[in-house]
């Protein structure tokens, strides 16, 4: 069985900072050592800004907790170094079964996507890529790279100020002080940090809970996603199997909203339930149980002076469709790259309240995706229960009903359509690349096109001319040259340029595109580099 | 921009509606009810486009009549 998170990874040590005779500042604190703070950190370490990441603990998430991570998430873990490794040790499927009642009604298999270096999805445990990413800090310490985890760290006490952020940190040596210009607080849905400040966490659009199991088991059950409508053992709620590395499967039981969570954590309650889903005969070790429970919210706005708030701390979901921590990690591939800018002094604060709009808009998108997942799981009303008993009865006869099946829609990068960072559409291109969209990958023969745009301004061109390098206030966009010619399977094409013959994009360093035309025009491109990165 | 019909576009309606009484002959409300909603979901796939969908949600909750 595997222990991973019973393992320390980050043992308390002590800083010279405990020992100052006034509190040293660093450049940038990340309070939270999971997945959404370990990213902040790597990504900010990566391009040279020296981080401390504080954290309670000192060990990786307790449990599988999110254990599915989507193409997007994959592409940004490449950039930070871990992606290979993911996708290596994640599991990979393309099936699933759905039931309803006492039966199957049917089957599908997803067809693959092709032309990307990373699948649409796997499924691996958070340990895993908490673990991954602690490697990865590890490695760029090793290469003298300015980031550093403190384990037993706890933030007690914060004080906010126009140039920094005052902190009191507890440690099992006691107390002491530290600063930082930049706090990014990824502690989590009761995040500290929030309670310290007062802040709001607004709108409980919905409220129930999941009792969450890791069972190790030595079964046959093929690597698919089979989800439950209200099935024999668990009366008018949901269930979900899905496999995960090394013989680990994750059980998911909606439990409702009024329950004695404590009553149905105990193994004597948990194992007849699984029993009565896996079936009498099959053998099973309890890895990990938990009660999970949920709310659909989040804060007015992620940016506080100072402060930056970044995945569940955020904004918290309903777990359909692995919103979470994927939402939570491109949080932090949305702020690091303005971060590092304003730091640098290259460009203004107000850039870093084009963080909150952009996040803020992927939040309602997620709430709004998992809260019209929940209200198909758990119908609100008796006519909201009758249609959603008239799909899935569909769904078994006629495969036009099945689209309407809502068990969670994965997750995918949010658009950010009317963000103040976007210079107007000059290209009749492609709806999937339009400004504000996440640039999807393209095949280039034996490598593929998102690599080539990871962590600095680039203007793509596609069959079309432009100067090497155009700089503009401070800021360098390189160009990266293509044609169509480059990709055989012309996806790239399809992907790119649509109905037009040429284009040149702005793509920002987090690979979302900041502006389009059919052609270099100087003008334009240096406008909409000033307006991508708070300028104008 | 396609408009939702509502001028009279049925044949032979009297058929049509004695056929939507006959398929609920014997079947209780709560039957009755599951019928027409799959009913709805089988319709609303075969319009498909959303603009006529979202007019035939606001002709059958009575809005702007």
């Amino acid at each position: 069985m595997n222990k991973i998170f019973e393992t320390p990874l980050y043992a308390y040590q002590r800083s010279p900072d405990q020992d100052a005779a006034t509190p040293v500042r660093h450049k940038a604190i990340v309070v939270g050592a999971g997945p959404v703070g370990l990213a902040a950190a790597i990504d900010l370490a990566q391009q040279g800004i020296a981080v401390v990441v504080l954290d309670e603990n000192d060990k990786v998430s307790f449990g599988s907790r999110a254990i599915c991570f989507s193409q997007r998430t994959l592409e940004i873990a490449d950039r930070l170094g871990t992606g290979r490794q993911m996708v290596d040790k994640g599991v990979l499927w393309d099936a699933g079964k759905v039931y309803f009642d006492d039966r199957q009604v049917y089957e599908f298999n997803l067809q693959p996507d092709t032309g990307y270096a990373n699948p649409a999805f796997i499924n691996l445990q958070q340990y895993y890529f908490e673990d991954a990413l602690v490697a990865r800090v590890r490695e760029l310490q090793a290469a003298g790279a300015p980031i550093e985890i403190r384990g037993h760290n706890k933030v007690d006490a914060i004080g906010t100020h126009d140039t920094h952020v005052a902190l009191e940190v507890d440690t099992p040596e006691g107390p002491y002080n530290v600063e930082a210009e930049w706090l990014i607080a990824c502690d989590g849905a009761s995040s500290p940090t929030r309670r310290m400040l007062g802040l709001d966490f607004e709108g409980r659009v919905f409220e129930d809970n999941f009792l969450i199991a890791d069972v190790v088991m030595e079964a046959d059950f093929p690597s698919e996603r089979w989800f439950w409508f209200d099935p024999p053992f668990n009366r008018g709620q949901s269930a979900l199997l899905h496999k995960q590395p090394d013989n680990v499967w994750r059980i998911d039981l909606q439990l409702g909203w009024d329950i004695d969570k404590e009553h149905e954590k105990r193994p004597e309650n948990v194992i007849p339930r699984l029993k009565a889903m896996l079936g009498e005969d099959v053998e099973f070790d309890l890895e990990w149980v938990s009660i999970y429970t949920f709310q659909c919210r989040r804060m007015d706005r992620f940016r506080h002076g100072r402060v930056l708030f970044a995945g569940d701390s955020a904004h918290q979901v309903s777990p359909f469709g692995a919103r979470g921590a994927n939402s939570g990690v491109q949080d932090t591939d949305n702020l690091c790259w303005k971060l590092k800018l304003v730091i640098d002094g290259q460009a203004p604060e107000l850039l870093l309240d084009s963080y909150s709009h952009e996040r803020v808009q992927a939040a309602d998108e997620n709430i709004t995706n998992s809260t019209r997942s929940t209200d198909f799981i758990t119908p609100k009303s008796e006519m909201s229960r009758l249609l959603r008993d008239a799909v899935l009865d569909l769904s078994e006869h006629y495969d036009f009903a099945r689209p309407l099946v809502n068990s969670g829609r994965l997750s995918t990068p949010c658009t950010y359509t009317g963000s103040s960072l976007n210079s107007a559409d000059a290209l009749n291109g492609p709806e999937v690349t339009r400004p504000g969209a996440a640039c999807p990958d393209a095949p280039l023969g034996d490598e593929f096109l998102l690599p080539k745009l990871a962590g600095k301004f680039t203007l793509l061109t596609i069959d079309a001319d432009a100067p090497d390098r155009i700089e503009e206030g401070g800021i360098e966009a390189t160009r990266l040259a293509l044609s169509v010619k480059d990709d055989l399977t012309l996806e790239l094409k399809r992907r790119y340029l649509g109905g037009a013959t040429s284009a040149v994009y702005l793509i920002r360093p987090d690979q979302h595109v900041a502006a389009r035309r059919d052609n270099y025009e100087e003008n334009a491109f240096r406008q909409a580099i000033r307006r991508a990165t708070g300028k104008e | 921009m396609t408009d939702l019909i509502l001028t009279p576009n049925i044949d032979n309606a009297d058929d049509f509606y004695a056929g939507l009484l006959s398929v609920h002959e014997g079947l209780d409300p709560a039957q009755s009810d599951a019928l027409n909603a799959r009913l709805v979901l089988v319709l609303a796939n075969h319009i498909g486009n959303s603009e006529v969908l979202a007019q035939a949600l606001d002709a059958a909750a009575l809005k702007g009549r």
